[in-house]
């Protein structure tokens, strides 16, 4: 059993207080629907902590895991469109057993030719003419695919399955697609490997937003099935009355009048579901989050977490201990992915619908990188609290740059050009703050709010 | 013959001048990245936002001089404008090093602490560009807009197809060559330049043989300023500016610099223009010069398009990712001013 020390317990302490503190200024509401964001935020820190803090490697394709998990759970929730598969089914199918036989057969080239120059070219030309055939079938059969129905279709759809299965589902994605990147790219310094990982990030959403028969493209894939009630159905069943009844009843019994007191219930009802369903989703992320939350832990108290440290503390000599820094580096680097695919699954989840065009590198690389560095690199119950407090601190940003504004500006007319102007780019402040709170951690506790333990064994 | 010509004038029209022009503001913001990490030793993140602060100056200055009616006939006020964005964009460059990057400098941080700041200074940037100018797209070219309009080169040749030429092409091509040829001089015949050029060979003997470190990173971000400044007044001038373009701007102008080779300043301006031409040679339908060139029986039915302009971002990162795996140093071999 892990035990917290007490600067920890202070950390967690300010984290529900916080939350308490907006449910009683703001609602229960918005204190929910950050909360909500903040545990997903979690979730993706905890995944890039895992291989930037235990392990050293660098990780900005944040934005491009998450893509994929979301593409995960619409693949899974999805209903299966039967239409389009018949129309271009066939074709996609010819398509991808071609590649796989092209794949073939340029792994049989490299095998069996030695001379180098020969190989090169009949690997390029095997590699041209395969993709001048796979494409033909593939744009004919995307094409069909893409002309079903396009204003609610358009697109394969999926496997009609509960969402919640697209977790794992999207953890998987997002690690097939770090291992590919891997491969290619973890012998890099480490930061080419940003900018690597940056770029090819940019590369999987360019393809998500591009590709109509896959995800939709920029048409967005929108109502996806929820994996907790919807407040529609709630508010008509019978026991959620008795419930939202007997939780208020003795407000209830002060009322008199029949219709007045249906009139406060029927209101009651309409607030309560909708905080019933947030609640909902966060208790199903929260546990998500301490099951991982638990592991990490563990993963890094373990020998291999031990061998993971040494390795990004000098390499070389982790090498020369006999410890295969390249193939942990994927390892290290594949999980990390997975855990932010997951939350990426998470995050559609909760929304409903699946945006490609929202996935930009500010708000989903770099902020999580401000979480990573804030909360403590390492650490993994800091980065739980960086995911935490930047998100907030992101949220609540306007609220208080109004509020800063209107204390400064009090003496102006509220027609005064100046006034009006920074009052409507309030939203802009944020990324002020963002800025200013990563310089000043870098600068003054460079080590994180909470630092990783440092452990002697 | 005519129909020879015609397919050239299509190339000439939709890819060659357009990717001169792109590619020398590739050119001149990697040439920036490349000098920050030379000398500073670093991937400065924040490259793009501060191209993005040195157009945003131009601009409020070509405001305030189009509302004097100072103007410069047919050329564009901006170029009126310019000399303060640079002024600014340099004194942006020096507060930030003297308020940020210089301490890290002196502490002899890790490149990715250095990275990891850069975006620190990226998001503050951001934020002061937003709050100043807002996110709208603004058009701020004013002056003759062509040099020479299609219509007027088809009457000119009595040729099938037009060549548009416009007057922010020709500005980003000859201002681009004079920048370039006045960098290469500095770098290669002045004391400063030299100076700066052993810095990023060898820091350890430029500070025995007396070089003044602290006198080399400032000039270094003088000429940072420039470039930049220049580089993101350009590409507003020629596409309209756009506060979040220059972010997306980042990622293919490193790309340039590793392609290129990164710390090599020809290096880098080689790949801004291979990038510049891939992007725009690979997302191009080719369908009109072949209509051109082909006798009609062979006439290609589709575009003949290799990739969907959709994937134009893409293309830059391919490149990168492949010159990364075959020849990890660039075309060019990095490293050294």
């Amino acid at each position: 059993m892990m035990k917290f020390e007490r600067y920890e317990w202070v950390a967690i302490t300010i984290m529900i207080s916080l939350f308490v503190f907006v449910g009683f200024i703001q609602g229960w509401s918005v204190s929910l629907v950050i909360l909500n964001m903040c545990i997903i935020s979690a979730i993706m820190t905890m995944g890039v902590n895992i291989s930037w803090g235990y392990a050293g490697v660098i990780n900005f394709g944040v934005m491009g895991f998450l893509a994929m998990g979301g593409l995960a759970a619409v693949l899974v929730s999805y209903p299966p469109i039967t239409e389009s598969w018949q129309a271009g089914g066939r074709g996609l199918g010819i398509s991808f057993a071609l590649l796989v036989v092209l794949v073939i057969a340029v792994m049989y080239i490299n095998k069996t030719l030695i001379q180098k120059r020969n190989r090169y070219i009949l690997n390029s030309l095997v590699i041209f003419f395969g993709i001048l055939i796979i494409r033909h079938f593939y744009l004919n059969a995307t094409h069909n695919i893409e002309d079903v129905n396009p204003a609610i279709a358009g697109f394969l759809g999926g496997l009609g399955l509960p969402i919640i299965f697209s977790w794992i589902v999207g953890g998987l994605f997002a690690a097939g697609v770090a291992f590919v990147i891997g491969k290619v790219a973890l012998g890099l310094r480490s930061d080419y490997l940003a900018i690597v990982t940056l770029g090819i990030s940019e590369i999987v959403v360019s393809v998500l937003k591009h590709e109509e028969w896959l995800s939709r493209g920029v048409k967005n894939v929108i109502g996806l099935k929820r994996p907790v009630p919807y407040e529609i159905d709630l508010q008509n069943a019978d026991w959620f009355i008795n419930l939202v009844t007997y939780l208020n009843s003795s407000k209830l019994n002060n009322i008199i009048d029949v219709s007045d007191r249906q009139q406060v219930l029927n209101n009651l009802i309409i607030d309560g579901s909708g905080i019933f369903v947030k609640l909902s989703y966060a208790i199903l992320f929260l546990i998500v989050m301490l099951i991982i939350f638990y592991f990490a832990n563990k993963a890094q108290l373990s020998p291999w977490g031990r061998m993971m440290r040494a390795i990004r503390d000098n390499e070389t000599a982790a090498n020369a201990m006999g410890k295969d820094v390249v193939k942990q580096h994927l390892i290290i680097f594949v999980i990390g992915a997975a855990i932010v695919g997951v939350a990426g699954a998470m995050l559609v989840t909760l929304d409903g619908l699946f945006t490609p065009s929202g996935y930009r590198p500010l708000r989903f690389t770099f902020i999580i990188w401000i979480m990573v560095i804030v909360g403590g690199s390492g650490n993994n119950l800091g980065a739980i609290f960086g995911g935490f407090v930047i998100w907030f601190s992101w949220i609540e940003a306007a609220p208080l740059t109004t509020f800063i504004i209107n204390q400064l500006t009090v003496g102006l007319e509220p027609t005064n050009a100046l006034k009006l102007h920074l009052l409507d780019s309030v939203p802009y402040f944020r990324y002020l703050f963002m800025g200013l709170i990563l310089l000043l951690i870098l600068r003054y506790r460079p080590k994180g709010i909470i630092p990783e333990k440092v452990r002697h064994s | 013959m005519i129909d020879f010509l015609n397919s050239i004038i299509v190339l000439l029209n939709f890819i060659i001048i357009p990717g001169i022009s792109y590619g020398s503001q590739l050119a001149l913001g990697a040439l920036g990245v490349t000098f920050v990490y030379a000398i500073l030793r670093f991937a400065n993140f924040a490259h793009g936002e501060i191209m993005s602060f040195g157009a945003m100056i131009t601009i409020l200055f070509t405001w305030f001089f189009q509302s004097q009616n100072i103007g410069l006939g047919i050329l564009p006020t901006a170029l009126l404008a310019l000399p303060v964005g640079i002024i600014a964009t340099i004194i942006l460059c020096i507060i930030s090093d003297k308020f940020v990057f210089q301490y890290y400098r002196y502490q002899k941080s890790v490149p990715v602490v250095l990275a990891m700041v850069s975006i620190g200074v990226m998001f503050v940037i951001n934020a002061i560009i937003r709050i100043i100018i807002g996110t709208e797209t603004i058009k701020f070219s004013d002056g003759q807009k062509f040099i020479m309009k299609a219509k007027q080169f088809k009457v000119m040749t009595g040729l099938n197809e037009g060549l548009a030429l416009k007057s922010s092409q020709v500005i980003t091509i000859l201002i681009t060559v004079l920048l370039l040829t006045f960098t290469f001089w500095f770098l290669q015949k002045t004391k400063t330049g030299k100076s700066m050029r052993a810095f990023s060979d060898n820091e350890d003997l430029a500070l025995l043989s007396g070089i003044n470190p602290d006198r080399v990173v400032f000039t270094t971000w003088i000429i940072v300023g420039v470039l930049a400044c220049v580089a993101g007044t350009l590409y507003g001038l020629d596409k309209s500016y756009k506060p979040i373009i220059y972010l997306n701007l980042v990622l293919p102008i490193f790309a340039s610099a590793i392609v290129g080779g990164i710390g090599s300043p020809f290096g880098a301006v080689v790949g801004g223009y291979v990038i510049a031409f891939s992007e725009i040679m690979v997302t191009y339908a080719y369908k009109k010069f072949f209509v051109y060139l082909l006798p009609s029986s062979i006439e290609p039915s589709g575009l003949v398009q290799i990739l969907s302009t959709d994937y134009k971002f893409a293309v830059s990162f391919s490149i990168l990712v492949i010159v990364l795996l075959i020849r990890p140093s660039g075309i060019f071999k990095g490293r050294v001013l």
